[in-house]
């Protein structure tokens, strides 16, 4: 690509001559970006130079540079804008990694800017040099490496453009430092199209209607959707409801999608996959038509490929054209923004005056209630140990009325919070799903509360993924960021437990939480509040007392120590070999295939 | 074998902006993502626009083959992505250059075979040759293979570069 204004281009109205340093900030504010996260370094030296002459944009200082990547993640989930990130050459950008990756498995907004060595050092394994776009390459929609200032303002809003467009992703800057000091004509070019990067975003109505025709003569439809309805706005999720609402069919969501439909409606059947509920997975592998929107058929959705849902007409709607077919062969796929796609379905489902099948779909809705009373959720109760399904959902129960914004951590704890947690709402529910990223939870949380200052936000974690990043608190404390970190705590890594329990012979290797912190003194030494509930009374106390304690505070929640998380659908099995309880034992044939499965 | 299942090769055609770091990420994709190459080729195409064109030769089954097609398609550089091999007759070339060390009879016999290839000989010593071959690739293979008992100790290839037939040019619609 050659550059879009020439060096000697004399100054117009619109162009304004400054550092690549100013440039970026001047870019960040004509993006309309408020907050950044980040961390500084030798390498962006300029950078934080112009942040402290300017005053619109407010940076926020983390304590390590993967949590600044997850915090602009929560930010950015919870309000659809897209998240900004600074950090410095070398280390900062290679601590960022987990984040980017992390942001492309799910399919987050964000752009990173990292330092760089200047560019006569490239190459020369310089101090705190390495080769940050070699390395952020398979983990970035796309990345940049600016070594000419003339092009730092196209490829500044270029990121934007292709972080938020289409299917959005991690956009990496990488601007060396001699860049940044570089004096050039800037311009603004907010809203200016990609040369070639142009995502179809409407699919043609002749598609919409072979969807319809299909659905209409549906005997065992489902509706399955995902994380896609969320990335598509609020809208997407409004057009779900009306179209669900419309043909009356059952919908599941995915655990990227959950909110994109009411948890508490009765046409939900709660989330699917491997610790989804028994009526979604078995409506899943019933139907005869199968609608999915916004979801990739990831593995922890479809189990077995040759056991899942053998007897459907599969209808995919995707604004990826490389997710059709890449695990699962379907029958009619739709390219398209999720929202649209869904929008334009329940215009034409009317103006066709289209009705579902008055025959069939009281009988399918009558087997979906026969599956429904298994009551696949339930777990033995107790009077004196914490279930930790239970805290949940008192949790859940508390903060009902309440603006309440969810993060988790990796583990049973963020499948128990997934099954008992029911979501409303759109971008409530932060979670790393793709990826799995223990130490998620905590920076996310932060992000999600610097963009909705008066709600309350709540990490749901384990007592081993909170470690991960819990020098954070540090930066809850600074900003007096009320995050309220909701730790159950069963001394050990629980889902690598279950996993030793049900597929390794119970040999335990290594996953004892040996030597925990208290928590209390901890959140103490931080300057948070510390509170413990080790019994069901403590723990309505506890919830009481966190949501009414200004600022962070951290629970310490002592649970059942054995406790697993079901239902489960073992590795390598289909959705119909689900295991309802400790009761079922894996069928060993599966489980010998399962076990090289993750 | 059920026809989803059989491996086929595919000759792409892709265009690509000529930035820095567009190959490594085409190439890196194929890694990352465990999609055979079996050749790659790449040169710029056009000056003025600065645009490359890589050429890749490749095997899978119908889904990885449209998987490996929509994932080049989603890189932000890439302009088009074409399959010569399903959407219409191609003609595929390759250049090899060949050295081959012989004296006395083998020599003859190595400048025969060239001959009736249309080998040129860019290169002669008293014993040895290089020759130029431009071919389809099994022409390449045959010739080195007759090549071999009479001294061949060196080879160098361009891979395989490809172009549709007929007036239609990479990322036009076919004329009607």
């Amino acid at each position: 690509m050659t550059a879009v204004i020439a060096p000697e281009a004399p100054a117009t109205s619109a162009t304004r001559t400054m550092t690549g340093a100013e440039m970026v900030m001047q870019a960040l504010k004509d993006q309309g970006v408020e907050v950044i996260f980040g961390y500084p370094g030798g390498a962006v030296l300029p950078i934080y130079d112009a942040l402290f002459k300017q005053n619109f944009v407010r940076h926020i200082l983390v304590r390590h540079e993967q949590a600044a990547v997850h915090a602009a993640e929560g930010y950015a989930r919870s309000t659809g804008k897209v998240g900004v990130v600074l950090v410095t050459s070398g280390p900062g950008a290679t601590n960022a990694v987990t984040g980017l990756t992390d942001a492309l498995m799910d399919s987050i907004p964000l752009v990173c800017l990292t330092g760089q060595v200047p560019t006569h050092l490239i190459g020369n394994d310089a101090f705190q040099e390495c080769d940050t776009t070699g390395i952020t390459r398979p983990c970035t929609k796309h990345n940049y490496l600016v070594k000419r200032i003339e092009d730092l303002p196209r490829v500044l809003h270029e990121a934007f453009t292709v972080a938020s467009s289409g299917r959005p992703g991690p956009v990496v800057i990488d601007l060396p430092k001699d860049i940044q000091f570089a004096t050039g004509p800037y311009e603004s070019l907010v809203g200016r199209a990609h040369p070639t990067y142009r995502p179809r975003l409407d699919a043609e109505d002749a598609l919409i209607d072979q969807a319809l025709d299909h659905l209409v003569r549906a005997e065992r439809p489902i509706i399955y959707g995902g994380g896609g309805i969320i990335n598509a706005g609020p809208e997407a999720s409004e057009a779900l409801k009306e179209f669900v609402r419309l043909t009356g069919f059952p919908c599941t969501l995915t655990l990227m999608g959950l909110g994109a439909y009411p948890a508490s409606d009765k046409q939900f059947l709660g989330m699917l996959g491997m610790h989804g509920t028994y009526e979604a997975n078995l409506a899943m592998h019933h139907c005869d038509v199968m609608l999915n929107v916004g979801a990739r058929f990831d593995d922890r959705v479809t189990g077995k490929l040759t056991a899942f849902s053998p007897n459907s007409t599969k209808i995919h709607v995707d604004i990826d054209p490389s997710s059709i077919n890449k695990n699962v062969r379907v029958d009619l796929p739709i390219i398209g923004d999720a929202g649209r796609v869904l929008r334009r379905m329940v215009a034409r489902w009317r103006e066709r005056g289209l009705s579902a099948r008055t025959d069939a779909l009281p009988l399918w809705w009558g087997q979906i209630e026969e599956w429904r009373r298994r009551d696949c959720l339930s777990y033995r109760r107790s009077d004196s140990i914490i279930k930790p399904q239970y805290a949940i959902q008192r949790l859940f129960e508390k903060t009902k009325d309440r603006n309440v914004f969810i993060t988790t951590e990796v583990g049973q704890h963020q499948m128990w919070a997934a099954q008992f947690f029911g979501f409303d709402k759109p971008n409530r529910w932060m979670t790393s799903g793709g990826l799995g990223t223990m130490g998620y939870g905590l920076p996310a949380a932060m992000g999600t509360q610097i963009a909705h200052p008066g709600a309350t936000v709540i990490d749901i974690a384990g007592e081993a993924s909170i470690l991960m990043n819990i020098q954070e608190l540090s930066t809850l404390v600074q900003y007096r960021l009320p995050v309220k970190v909701f730790i159950l705590n069963n001394r050990w890594m629980g889902m690598v437990r279950q996993w030793q329990e049900l597929l390794h012979g119970s040999r335990y290797s290594e996953s004892y939480s040996e030597a925990l912190p208290d928590f209390i003194k901890l959140a103490d030494a931080f300057g948070a509040t510390g509170l413990r509930a080790t019994n069901p009374a403590e723990l309505e106390t506890v919830i009481d007392t966190m949501l009414a304690t200004d600022g962070p505070v951290v629970c310490d929640i002592a649970v059942d120590e054995k406790e697993n998380c079901f239902p489960m659908i073992p590795s390598g099995a289909g959705h119909h070999e689900m295991l309802l309880g400790p009761e079922d034992k894996a069928d060993p044939v599966a489980t010998e295939e399962g076990m090289v499965l993750v | 074998m059920p026809t989803s299942q059989v491996i086929s090769r595919h000759v792409i055609a892709v265009i690509v902006d000529n930035e820095p770091g567009i190959l490594a990420r085409v190439v890196g994709l194929f890694s990352g993502r465990g999609y055979n190459i079996e050749s790659l080729t790449v040169a710029e195409v056009s000056h003025a626009r600065h645009q490359s064109r890589i050429t890749i030769v490749t095997s899978g089954t119908t889904m990885v083959i449209e998987q490996i097609k929509a994932q080049l398609a989603r890189l932000v550089p890439v302009h088009t992505v074409a399959d010569l091999t399903v959407e219409s007759p191609c003609i595929e070339r390759e250049l090899a250059l060949i050295k081959v060390r012989c004296t006395g009879e083998e020599r003859i016999e190595a400048l025969r075979i060239a001959d009736i290839f249309r080998a040129r000989a860019l290169d002669a010593t008293h014993n040895s040759f290089v020759f130029e071959l431009t071919g389809g690739t099994e022409k390449l293979d045959a010739f080195c293979s007759l090549m071999e008992p009479l001294g061949l100790v060196e080879i160098s290839r361009t891979g395989v570069v490809a172009i549709a037939r007929g007036p239609t040019a990479i990322g036009e619609a076919a004329a009607a």
